[in-house]
């Protein structure tokens, strides 16, 4: 416990970077991959060509060499620099926004067919049709495997550690420099892990349990 | 699938999607043009910045890299499918004490970021003694992550089955490990061989973690040359060299995982005309039979 209370300061930095970097690496990967799952849906086959592109790309690309590209590649087009920690949420954000996007569309695959083409019958516009009938009844059985992308955008915010943003994962190199037992400092820092894991879990579940598609 | 959601467009739709369209390929233009610029701008296509690319020891030294994060893959893959089995197994036990503690192990493995479990493995250790290669660190933290996964994957794999399965074996007169091993296992890694690849993919990709703690693997050299002074520090060209081969890699895994799953849907639509739904709620004694009959010969005629 004494790792902790000698060295609040570190800890308290370091939870607050990866907060922010979950919240905002969150934020836009769900305004990006809500973009790019309506366009992987649309009936514009040059937006579904893009969409489909994007997604397979970057979805196969290690989330590492994003942050590569973003923390090492970027200052190199001398473009005004906003500093490690906005560049790292932008690399969580451009990853994460596939899996959302992958999300969303298998959510919209999970209505029945009917569903849709009743609402066509009744000649609503492909608009009215997605936001009246389709999402409603999507956004039910989007919600436990949006968690689970949550969950584990959380836990990559550790690889912002390789890149410069001071995060719990680079918390063992500052606290071995005033030489706390690195053994001991990763130990915690797994245990938060773990706790804050459980918490989206535990969110999860209740999300789950109260948004049951009852069909 | 997603084209019941609209009708054929009509004369009014056709212009208006094909105005879509164009702001589309604008935007995209836009933002590519804007990188393009800013790359010529700073001379990253000049000759200088890719004259490193032109020696072979230099390409020789990228396949060597190449080849360390394969082996890290390969023998992450392994160790987590056997760990994945065991686990599942351990997990699905009748016996408490040996359910308790697979349930924990792959709780508390897949709360924890593979990257804290490496750097546990990499740094943590040497404290009480043991000193691990990074190579190790990267392959156990990896196994160990995938294997609590991969058990999980299996365990809904076996629980998805209709119960009449296991049922059918009892009363063969089958023991507790026959059922599970000549019945509900290949039935349940046929259903999921594609999320099974689909995870080890994902281990391919995790293999790029190794670079954070100093496993010399393709990123790490990437990074390597990316830093050379006397060749102009080619960091991005660097890296889009390494990019592009993990995502070839991917692709090739992430292809044979397609054409699995492809193959197994064909045969089984050769096998069983009744199983079109994936969803077993309804299927009656008579489809399961059937299921099995149809499994059966399509078993024999694979081997």
């Amino acid at each position: 416990m004494n790792v902790i209370v000698d060295n609040l300061d570190i800890w308290g930095v370091a939870l607050r970077n990866t907060l922010l970097l979950f919240f905002a690496g969150a934020l836009i990967a769900l305004v990006l991959g809500t973009l790019v799952g309506a366009m992987r849906v649309s009936p514009v086959p040059i937006a579904r060509a893009v969409g489909t592109v994007y997604v397979n790309i970057v979805r196969n690309t290690p989330l590492t060499v994003i942050f590569f590209f973003f923390a090492f590649g970027y200052p190199a087009l001398d473009l005004p620099n906003p500093g490690y920690t906005v560049l790292a949420m932008c690399a969580l954000g451009i990853y994460t926004a596939t899996y959302v996007a992958e999300v969303l569309r298998s959510g919209i695959n999970t209505v029945p067919v009917g569903q849709a083409e009743a609402a066509r019958a009744l000649g609503l516009t492909f608009g009215q049709v997605m936001t009246l009938v389709i999402m409603p009844q999507a956004f039910r059985s989007v919600v436990p495997p949006m968690m689970s992308v949550l969950i584990a955008l959380l836990k990559n915010t550790t690889i912002a550690a390789g890149f410069s943003v001071a995060e719990l994962g680079v918390i063992r190199a500052n606290l071995s420099e005033r030489g706390e037992n690195a053994l001991v400092v990763l130990l915690w820092v797994a245990a938060i892990f773990i706790v804050m894991v459980l918490a989206l879990s535990l969110v999860q579940r209740r999300l789950e349990n109260r948004w049951r598609v009852a069909r | 699938m997603s084209s019941v959601l609209y009708d054929l467009p009509g004369r009014r739709a056709i212009i208006r999607n094909r105005i879509i369209g164009v702001i589309t390929v604008l935007v995209i233009l836009g933002l590519g043009g804007f990188v393009v610029y800013r790359f010529i701008e700073t001379g990253q296509f000049s000759a200088e910045k890719w004259y490193i690319f032109t020696f072979t020891t230099v390409w020789e030294q990228i396949l060597a890299a190449t080849g360390r994060t394969l082996a890290a893959f390969a023998a992450a893959a392994v160790a987590s499918v056997v760990l994945g089995f065991v686990l599942a197994l351990g997990r699905m036990s009748d016996h408490a004490w040996v359910r308790w503690p697979a349930t924990g192990i792959i709780e508390l493995f897949r709360a924890v970021p593979v990257l804290i479990l490496m750097m546990l493995l990499y740094y943590g250790l040497p404290v009480v003694g043991v000193r691990l290669e990074a190579y190790w660190a990267v392959v156990i933290a990896l196994a160990v992550y995938n294997g609590s996964v991969l058990a999980e994957v299996i365990r809904a794999g076996v629980e998805s089955l209709p119960r009449g399965q296991s049922e059918a074996g009892y009363a063969l007169g089958l023991r507790k490990a026959g059922v599970m091993r000549l019945i509900l296992l290949p039935q349940a890694v046929r259903a999921m061989l594609p999320v099974i690849v689909a995870q080890l993919v994902v281990t391919l990709k995790d293999t790029a973690l190794g670079y954070i703690i100093t496993y010399n693997e393709l990123l790490y050299y990437a990074r390597l040359i990316g830093t050379q002074a006397q060749y102009d520090r080619p960091i991005l060209q660097a890296g889009m060299v390494a990019a592009a081969i993990y995502i070839a890699l991917c692709l090739v895994l992430a292809g044979i995982a397609k054409w699995v799953e492809v193959r197994m849907r064909s045969s089984q639509r050769a096998g069983r005309g009744a199983q079109a739904t994936p969803s077993g709620r309804a299927t009656t004694d008579t489809e399961v039979i059937a299921a099995q009959r149809g499994a059966g010969k399509f078993d024999s005629s694979a081997l």
